[in-house]
């Protein structure tokens, strides 16, 4: 029967090579529509009114004069008199209208009455908490052994500030009804999971509704879910008889459209004198808003033998963060690559000798990986002939380098995949998942080709609807293993059907025959074969239909890997300006399908690193509660002049292939804080404890240190 | 003040003449709160012709297309193009003139077409990405794009590709330097830079 299988490395027409997008033409000449792009003829215009107040409870509301406003087709209250507010910008009411403008007018002619509550937005201050949730304190080893045995300790207090995910395409939909039939088009990560989502709020069956999402324009791990939003614009359109486009504006989608936590923390760690990590403790704190935030694993990836760690949860008055590529991860990295660094240095022992001494403590079989990659980042880095210790630079602009390590999982997602192969020769694959820009619809589209030996345009990838066989949300890196997994699966099931239909004249069993470079034949005689067109009339009339499903890890896909980062960075010791110079990338990812969008999941990965290293974070205002950069100008995103030169590298091949595909998405945007964090510490001579590394951070440090600033 | 469908000419009509008449209405689009003083409004008001708040005829030019549509005064250039004309490629995302992903060319100049009223592009020649090249026939900028894998959700990729064109135009054998301040008005969030910057380097040849 079939064995599912890779094909051999000399087998591989597509798989691993350096396609280009899919869907590139579409998206460069707009001719790819958004959720946000879509639009009907009698299409009605939803905004929504936001509370101003981060804490407050509503006294009253009146939509009288926007019901009554020409071009005003549903109102409706999200919350009435009486609901407690806990954020701003939470949704207070909802309007339909015939034009944006419009809309914006009748938001504006509601009245709502507030009796404003105090309000808690800056977790940095812990001690002004109204609520804290502390978590209880692990302890592992003997702390008072290693705290004996470190001859050099070093003691930080740190911090990482909530970052937005700052989506370009805003959360939202537009969606049409029929009856008592919903269409949505939702910017969504999660696709198969809407229809029962909106169905429950809406008391229509989930397969009275039909998800698309053929394009979305970025989702981070903020797009889960229908949200209020969802709801509320198919039942502004329920009311209105008429279909309703709803997207968040900017300041409502920075304040809640998806943030990541908060991390603090207090940390002492040891180390003997060659260098051997022997006690780390550490106390950290942080906020998602109002939920507060789950633990921040410290220490990372090292497991240090004498270790304690408290996490202490702190609601704000925020919505509640959203997983941001990677949970957790950038921030523990951040805290404890920074501290190991800070060791290093107290040592004055290069960090590099210092990581490679402590591989033994990294969590599973991963310090032969860590180890080779070192060993890579630090050719392509020039390490060794680049770095100076700590501080050793003189002069105005002084240069530094730094590292980090981190890990990962990204296994394959439940998901299933129904391949058709029709009599004339077409194939083609429905799959409910969705390209979120990280190429899924090309990397199927490979793996549906490869399986029948036909060129990568000879097949159709149908994604985004939620009436395709279903897969999980993309999240967690987990799509490319799942989809690559059960296409395959279905694929080479399929092949084997029609295999079992072209044997008989080939004189040969099915399982002798391949398919590659669109011919059929007994496997090792090319010539005893025909071609795929010839092969697939053997269908006669009726096409085959297969469906395949990823059985889970280890089935042609695998998770857990090992990276490490290094960054180049010149600090300006006038104005405290951190530039980069090199950014150093080498990532464990077992098979990967398409080498050029893997990479690009890396360069994206460190470019949005760049942007929590340097600029961005969101401030509150401790008086209103309030973000004050609800808006691009002031919540910084790095521009194409901040990123500097990029080095990647991708573990694949041989020795690595054979664990199948991995996610990639997620591993590399962990450790470009960390790596900066570290390049500006060498640089300067001193640690800035706060990121984003801005001027006034760099100069505070210095300042602090009693250096020239 | 009440010129209903009065259609005001390319010259007759200036946003600032706009304002003074609707000042009250205007404000509520944020972007030109603030942007104007009472001083500016009163000097706008001798000889010029007032239009709006109601909708008035308005003429655009886009891609080489003429297009009539009546349009409040308020209506921006994007919001015209996205809502009215059906020509999405331009997206709003800040709305603000901070992050380019609704570049247009005006008379082959770019602008932010989130910051340009719809009343005062007539009379010029607007050219949104649909105008650069289709999917069967890419302008090799676009195909440079593709190639160069200079995208990933692709939402900015439409002002991107606007901008560089303008740039290229400008620049055919750009210097890194100008690259970065060339390109510097445009805001990726999947962090793509590394890709579009060898199509500038590449002087958008595929």
């Amino acid at each position: 029967m079939v064995d599912y299988s890779w094909p051999e490395p000399d087998k591989r027409a597509l798989i691993g090579k350096r396609i280009s997008r899919l869907d590139g033409p579409a998206k460069s000449t707009g001719g790819a529509k958004y959720p946000s792009d879509i639009r009907f003829d009698n299409l009605l215009y939803g905004k929504f009114l936001t509370s101003p107040h981060a804490h407050a409870r509503i006294v009253s509301i009146d939509v009288e004069a926007a019901r009554s406003m020409p071009g005003v087709k549903a109102v409706r209250v999200v919350q009435d008199a009486g609901s407690e507010i806990q954020w701003a910008h939470d949704e207070i009411a909802a309007v339909a209208a015939t034009s944006e403008d419009i809309a914006f007018d009748a938001v504006q002619a509601i009245r709502v009455e507030y009796e404003v509550l105090p309000h808690y937005v800056t977790e940095g201050d812990l001690e002004a908490a109204p609520l804290t949730k502390p978590g209880s304190e692990r302890v592992t080893g003997d702390l008072d052994a290693g705290w004996a045995a470190a001859t050099a300790t070093v003691e930080g207090s740190l911090s990482i500030p909530m970052v937005n995910h700052c989506c370009l395409e805003p959360h939202g939909q537009t969606v049409i009804w029929d009856g008592e039939n919903l269409t949505a088009y939702c910017s969504t990560q999660a696709v198969s999971t809407l229809g029962f989502q909106f169905g429950g709020p809406l008391k229509i069956p989930a397969s009275n509704v039909h998800v698309l999402t053929e394009y979305m324009g970025g989702g981070f791990g903020s797009k889960f879910s229908v949200e209020r939003w969802g709801i509320v614009c198919a039942e502004l359109a329920r009311d209105a008889g008429q279909p309703v486009k709803l997207f968040l504006e900017r300041d409502h989608e920075l304040a809640v459209g998806g943030h990541r936590p908060s991390a603090f923390a207090k940390i002492k760690a040891g180390a003997d004198s060659e260098g051997n990590l022997v006690a780390w403790s550490s106390e950290s704190w942080g906020s998602g808003g109002l939920p507060g935030t789950g633990t921040t694993p410290l220490p990372y990836v090292f497991k240090i033998p004498n270790r304690s760690h408290k996490h202490i949860s702190v609601p704000t008055n925020f919505a509640g963060a959203k997983a941001w590529r990677a949970p957790n991860h950038p921030q523990a990295a951040f805290l404890t690559m920074s501290i190991l660094e800070d060791l290093a240095a107290e040592l004055e022992m290069d960090p590099l000798e210092l990581f490679r001494k402590n591989l033994s403590m990294v969590a599973g079989d991963r310090g032969p990986t860590y180890e080779e990659e070192l060993t890579i980042a630090a050719d392509l880095m020039e390490w060794k002939a680049n770095w100076r210790p700590r501080g050793s630079g003189s002069g105005v602009m002084r240069r530094g380098l730094g590292l980090s390590i981190h890990t990962w999982g990204g296994k394959g997602h439940r998901s299933a995949c129904e391949v058709t192969v029709h009599p004339d020769g077409g194939v083609e694959a429905r799959i409910g998942t969705q390209d979120l820009g990280t190429g899924t619809r090309t990397v199927i589209a490979a793996v549906l080709a490869e399986t029948f030996g036909l060129a990568i345009d000879e097949v159709k990838v149908h994604l985004g609807d939620n009436r395709f066989p279903n897969s999980g949300p993309s999240g967690g890196s987990t799509t490319v293993g799942g989809v690559s997994s059960s296409t395959r699966r279905a694929a080479q099931d399929a092949l084997f059907e029609v295999f079992e239909k072209v044997a008989p004249e080939l004189n040969a069993s099915a399982d002798e025959l391949e398919a590659f470079g669109g011919r059929v034949f007994v496997r090792g005689e090319p010539d005893r074969g025909l071609s795929w067109s010839d092969a697939a009339a053997k269908l006669g009339l009726n096409p085959i239909t297969v469906n395949g499903r990823n059985p889970g890890k280890g089935q042609l896909n695998d998770g857990g890997v090992g990276g490490v980062q290094m960054a180049d960075v010149n600090v300006d010791m006038e104005t405290g300006v951190v530039k980069i110079n090199l950014l150093v990338a080498v990532q464990d990812v077992g098979l990967v399908i398409n080498q050029k969008l893997a990479e690009s999941q890396l360069f994206g990965a460190l470019i949005m690193g760049v942007g929590s290293a340097l600029y961005e974070e969101r401030i509150p205002d401790p008086h209103t509660g309030r973000l004050l950069n609800a808006n691009m100008e002031f919540y910084k995103l790095p521009g194409l002049g901040d990123v500097g030169e990029f080095k990647v590298h991708l573990m694949t091949g041989p020795g690595y292939d054979e664990r199948g595909v991995i996610g990639i998405g997620e591993p590399p945007s962990v450790s470009p804080v960390a790596v900066i964090g570290n390049a500006v510490a060498n640089a300067i001579g001193v640690r800035v404890p706060h990121a984003p590394f801005t001027p006034d951070r760099v100069l505070a440090a210095l300042a602090e240190k009693g250096g020239q600033a | 003040m009440n010129n209903e469908n009065k259609r005001p000419s390319a010259s007759g009509v200036s946003r600032r003449t706009f304002l003074g008449g609707t000042a009250v209405g205007a404000v509520a689009t944020g972007f030109l709160s603030g942007a104007l003083r009472a001083e500016e409004a009163a000097d706008a008001v001798a000889g010029e012709t007032v239009v709006g708040p109601g909708k008035v005829a308005v003429t655009l030019t886009v891609n080489g297309q003429s297009f009539e549509r009546e349009l409040e005064p308020r209506v921006t250039l994007l919001d015209a193009l996205r809502d009215h004309l059906d020509l999405t490629g331009a997206k709003k995302v800040c709305d603000r003139a901070t992050c380019g992903a609704c570049t247009v060319l005006q008379d082959g100049a770019p602008v932010y077409s989130c910051t340009v009223l719809a009343i005062a592009a007539q009379g010029s020649e607007i050219t949104t990405i649909e105008g650069l090249g289709t999917e069967g026939d890419m302008h090799p900028i676009q195909a440079s794009f593709v190639d160069n894998d200079a995208q990933q959700c692709g939402y900015c990729t439409p002002g991107f590709m606007v901008a560089t064109k303008a740039f290229l135009d400008a620049h055919p054998n750009p210097t890194m330097q100008q690259i970065e301040q060339g390109l510097g008005g445009n805001l990726c969030r999947c962090g793509t830079y590394n890709g579009i910057k060898a199509v500038l380097q590449s002087g958008g040849r595929a």
